[in-house]
């Protein structure tokens, strides 16, 4: 049961990870590292079941008559945009922040913070 | 090109924000912003016309046919929601014109209003799309957008708000995305309505509870729904202040819109409420809400974040209708989302008259403010009856229809809690009559004067249409009622 | 004009009134004049209504349909068209007093104060006029909302305290308790009208008909049922001519008139009889009356004993009103009057006294009569009228309460009645007595250079006196046209019997 759903246990341990990760850590950029895990691991669902068993990959040849469904494929790319410009914001943000308060940690963030009104 | 509509709803504003980046001459970028907005908001109210007079609208997006082709269908809900959001923004452009230029310089505005009309397209995307991804696309565009927007705040807090704004938004995205893979697993489909036929027949699968529930979670995390609220009051409180109107009159109530289609037209009703009691899950987190956060909102010192706490309080209500899922529950969710939109902007908006003049919201350097700056301190006074509900504003017909809703189902335990948590909207609001009223100008204020009238007069149309539309309730009613029975009834 | 459009105007001329009392800020003479005018307009528009309502006709106006099924609709009847004459009427004696108050007290934003005033009467029109308990409870929370800044008038820390505890209970109780019931009824009947025999009857039964009496009369803040009562001695703090108002005019006149409404055209008296779940509000209200006259009794302020004095007798409505008999019902209404004259007199003497002596409380006031003997006798005359004592209109409204007791069974709200009557003579005609029989303070200076002594205090002021004459005068005139208030209620209560 664990190797037919390999994919699956994968996205799991993934998605956890990747939200433990911005959860538990200070570092901003360590938090953006983990929304990038939490957000593969979607990909990877994604991907996992558009997979036809028997299939081969989405493109019109002679002599295959089983194909992979190509929806999510497409749909994974417009999600890996999305990514990478949640991405691109998010490391400009913290770029600016560390202009502005000298560090990327947030607990010093957050006291930075509360010694102003 | 009336046959376009639907699409060019959304088009317009996505083709006028790179104009914006290249018209870079003084603030004419505010010009072009501003034009696409009015556009955008003379369709809508066609749309709705349309709509009223013919029914649903369905539009092939490129021509091709649906299920696999995306379409934008325009009913009752999404037509009334689209004129709440372009309502709304084109009242706030005269606003911004001026505020944008005080809090942000003349030079880089280009960068403002391109986020700004990428934000406005996502919602009315988002509204619009009768296809599940294209929902999440339209979603993220408007978030990023959003994000950008919270972070041009002039404080330094508005970068780390708008960086937990954007972990917690991807976060939920990535929710709404993982449910729709679920759901396109189970069924093959991704249009909504197609989505409603299929799910109707397989039934109530693991896979679609597992979709539900992520879906619910991730739409409630953009909602603002208690306990997923954390974002909100920093991102009102350190953003512009043109930004926090916009904000809190049309992000949320779009993020209601998408969890009204998705519980009642794409999964039914018996699913929903039935199978799964997400009934008493919401009625509980909506009073908790709205208790918690009315009383967080008492002891606040910056009055922009008051009135975030108070946007969490009012999301709470028109959850609690949902909740209750009977046409009258509905029609109070649907018609609160207007009058909270046209409440909440005209009071932030009457703030941002405030921190243009004092630079600050801070309820202490206030004292004195209803001398100093009458008109402004009147509206912001004027909407704070709203939210208490007095009647002849608008939020009271809002808890009327509310109320009444909870009676009918027979928890009129609910009813009773909507009642108190409204007193104690009186305390936080007569905090600021205290302060504004009674107490005398400091002798080392400084000489302030009303605020200009380029950003009174937006402030007095958004606050005069809650009293106007607290007596003369037909359109925000008629389309309520619409809506509620267009949801409940049948899921279209 | 028909009467239709006059009930537009009652509600229409003192908000035109507002607008141009704000727009004369800088010339008080003016404004006084507008307020006058207004005044004496209202009064004569609420007028020309009556003919038709004696005729047994019943004027209406539909407003705006607000939500589907209620609008915002005005129907005159009998207890409105009373409530009517006595608001408008007193108002232009009221704007006599307050323009010898606050000229001779040196008030500041006297135009705030004047503007407010025309709007709370205004909103008093509303609930007058009002056709169902919708119109009602706007107009009643525009009545809150309106007097706000009349009692935290002098914007001082206690003026703040004061008005925090007024709004927060008339607000907290019209919202929690009267906008329940009111939408519970709603549900119940689909209707909001008033009409005569009531509308629940049928529609709700023993408990539920109990609960909903609850809401409506503890929802109802401004009856001052205890122990929701704390906000009439807290207004206190307000200028005279506000208690004036509050108290015999326009707020407490409100509550009761409510109460009265809500017992006679949505319960029904019948139904309410029938049910018996009437009963606690009678031994409330008897219990109040009863406390209440104690209460003022141990009081010195002159102001706090005249506020409990109030509280006292506005439970004489709510008995006669709970009673759900016919006289009872005659007498309530009647009460209505007879209390608006005698309290406004006995106010208005209060403050004369206030701005002639300073002097505020009764152990002060020794043999102040002889300096002040115009205002000590009107004194006299609103203190026999709230007794009622004859020759004053108060004997008939109370002989009509205590036939309604006995009418409805209950002989031991007789001897409350009477309790009550001789407790208002122990707190009302010593503080006459002493101000004409007792010798006045020695001329003293005692070490913190106060004198009491009533050295250089002359009568009030002109104003003043003038107003008082008129509302003592009208005292008296209401003992011998009682008849035409019976015959103006008449239908009122036979509905009721």
């Amino acid at each position: 049961m664990f190797l037919e759903y390999f994919n699956y246990w994968i996205v799991v341990f993934l998605m956890m990870a990747g939200f433990y990760i911005v959860i538990a850590h200070d570092n901003l950029i360590k938090k953006i590292v983990g929304l990038n895990i939490f957000q593969a691991s979607v990909f990877v669902l994604y991907i996992s079941f558009g997979k036809i068993t028997g299939g081969t990959a989405p493109i019109i040849a002679e002599g295959f008559s089983v194909y992979s469904n190509p929806l999510p494929h497409v749909l994974i790319l417009t999600a890996i945009v999305v990514g990478v410009a949640t991405t691109a914001l998010g490391l400009a943000l913290v770029v600016r922040i560390n202009e502005a308060y000298g560090t990327i940690e947030d607990d010093e963030i957050h006291k930075a913070d509360e010694e102003e009104d | 090109m009336v046959a376009h509509f639907p699409a060019l709803l959304v088009i317009i504003p996505l083709i006028g924000a790179p104009i914006c980046m290249l018209v870079r001459v003084r603030d004419w970028s505010w010009a072009v912003a501003t034009i696409c907005t009015w556009a955008s908001f003379a369709i809508s109210w066609l749309l709705l016309q349309q709509v009223i007079s013919d029914g649903s609208i369905s539009y092939q997006m490129g021509g091709w046919a649906p299920p696999i082709g995306i379409e934008y269908r325009i009913d009752m809900a999404n037509a009334f929601v689209m004129l709440i959001v372009t309502g709304i923004g084109s009242v706030i452009m005269p606003y911004a014109r001026e505020s944008v230029r005080a809090e942000y310089g003349v030079r880089r505005v280009y960068f403002f209003y391109t986020s700004y009309l990428l934000c406005f397209c996502g919602l009315l995307g988002v509204a619009a799309t009768g296809d599940a991804f294209n929902l999440f696309v339209f979603l993220e565009i408007n978030s990023l957008a959003t994000y950008v927007l919270v972070g041009m705040g002039k404080d330094r807090r508005a970068l780390t708000a708008a960086y937990q704004y954007l972990v917690l938004g991807t976060i939920g995205a990535t929710f709404i995305v993982i449910g729709i893979g679920l759901l396109y697993a189970e069924t093959g489909t991704l249009n909504m309505y197609d989505l409603a036929d299929r799910i109707e027949k397989v039934g109530a699968s693991r896979t679609i509870g597992a979709a539900f529930a992520f879906l619910v979670v991730g739409i409630s995390l953009k909602l603002a729904l208690f306990p997923l609220h954390l974002w909100l009051p920093n991102a009102y409180t350190y953003a512009p202040s043109m930004v926090s109107a916009f904000l809190a009159a049309t992000a949320t109530k779009v993020a209601v819109y998408v969890l009204l289609r998705f519980l009642f037209s794409v999964f039914n009703i018996e699913l929903t409420f039935d199978v799964l009691p997400l009934d008493y899950i919401f009625a509980a987190l909506a009073v908790i809400a709205m208790f918690a956060a009315s009383t967080v909102a008492i002891f606040q010192e910056n009055l922009k974040r008051m009135l975030a706490y108070s946007s969490v309080a009012q999301i709470g209500y028109i959850v609690l209708g949902i909740s209750l899922h009977n046409a009258a529950g509905v029609t109070a969710s649907v018609l609160h989302l207007f009058n909270h939109a046209i409440i909440k902007g005209g009071m932030f908006l009457a703030l941002g008259c405030i921190v243009y003049r004092l630079g600050t919201v801070n309820i202490h350097h206030l004292q004195g403010i209803g001398r100093r700056m009458p008109l402004t301190t009147a509206a912001l006074v004027t909407g704070g009856l709203g939210l208490i509900g007095v009647p002849l504003t608008a939020g009271f017909v809002s808890k009327w229809y509310l109320v009444i809703a909870a009676i009918e189902k027979g928890w009129w335990p609910l009813g009773l809690l909507v009642l108190l948590s409204s007193l104690l909207a009186v305390v936080y609001v007569w905090r600021i009559v205290e302060v504004a009223y009674m107490k005398p100008v400091p002798e080392n204020a400084e000489q302030v004067e009303e605020a200009p009238s380029s950003l009174l007069f937006p402030t007095f149309i958004l606050i005069g249409a809650s009293i106007y539309f607290g007596i003369d309730t037909d359109l925000p009613l008629d389309a309520a009622i619409e809506t509620a029975k267009q949801l409940t009834g049948n899921g279209e | 004009m028909t009467s239709s459009t006059a009930i537009a105007f009652a509600i229409g001329v003192p908000l035109l009134g507002t607008l141009l009392i704000l727009l004369h800020k800088r010339y008080p003479n003016i404004r006084e004049a507008i307020t006058l005018g207004t005044a004496a307009t209202l009064f004569l528009i609420v007028l020309s209504i009556l003919p038709e309502v004696l005729a047994g006709e019943r004027p209406n106006l539909t407003f705006i349909e607000f939500l589907p099924g209620i609008s915002i609709a005005f129907e005159v009847e009998p207890l409105g068209m009373l409530f009517a004459m006595i608001a408008s009427g007193l108002w232009i004696v009221t704007t006599f007093y307050s323009i010898g108050y606050m000229r001779g007290h040196h008030e500041k934003n006297q135009t705030r104060f004047y503007a407010c005033f025309a709007i709370a009467i205004s909103s008093t029109m509303g609930i007058c006029f009002a056709g169902n308990m919708l119109t009602l409870f706007i107009f009643y929370e525009v009545l809150t909302l309106s007097t706000y800044p009349l009692v935290a008038h002098h914007q001082s820390p206690e003026a703040k305290a004061a008005g925090r505890v007024y709004l927060g209970i008339l607000i907290g109780t019209s919202i929690g308790f009267l906008l329940l019931a009111i939408l519970w009824t709603w549900h119940l009947t689909g209707t909001l009208d008033f009409e005569e025999g009531g509308i629940l009857s049928g529609k709700a039964d023993g408990p539920l008909a109990g609960i909903l009496l609850f809401l409506y009369m503890y929802g109802i803040g401004k009856a001052a049922l205890m122990p929701i009562h704390r906000w009439l001695p807290a207004a206190m703090v307000a200028p005279t001519p506000v208690s004036a108002l509050l108290h015999a005019v326009a707020v407490v006149k409100a509550g009761v008139f409510s109460v009265v409404k809500v017992i006679v055209y949505i319960f029904g008296t019948d139904f309410l009889s029938s049910i018996h779940h009437d009963d606690w509000l009678m031994y409330v209200a008897a219990f109040t009356l009863v406390a209440a006259s104690c209460v003022a009794l141990t009081k010195d302020n002159l102001k706090a004993r005249l506020a409990y004095s109030t509280i006292s007798q506005l439970s004489y409505v709510i008995l006669g009103a709970a009673l759900a008999t016919s006289a009872g019902v005659l007498g309530s209404g009647m009460h209505i009057a007879m209390h608006a004259f005698g309290k406004i007199t006995l106010f208005f003497c209060a403050g004369a006294i206030m701005v002639a002596s300073h002097k505020t409380e009764i152990s002060q006031m020794d043999g102040l009569g002889r300096r002040m003997p115009f205002t000590f006798i009107a004194f006299a005359i609103g203190a026999m009228c709230v007794i009622g004592l004859p020759p004053m209109g108060g004997s008939w409204s109370k002989w009509y309460l205590m036939v309604g007791s006995a009418d409805a069974g209950h002989f031991i709200f007789i001897i409350v009645l009477i309790i009550s009557s001789l407790l208002n003579v122990a707190y009302l005609l010593p503080i006459v007595g002493r101000g004409f029989f007792r010798p006045a303070p020695p001329e003293t200076n005692d070490g913190n250079h106060q004198d009491h002594s009533h050295a250089g205090i002359k009568e009030a002021p002109a104003f003043c006196l003038f107003a008082m004459a008129i509302s003592s005068a009208g005292c008296i005139a209401l003992f011998f046209f009682a008849d035409r208030i019976i015959k103006l209620l008449e239908p009122v209560a036979k509905a009721a019997g």
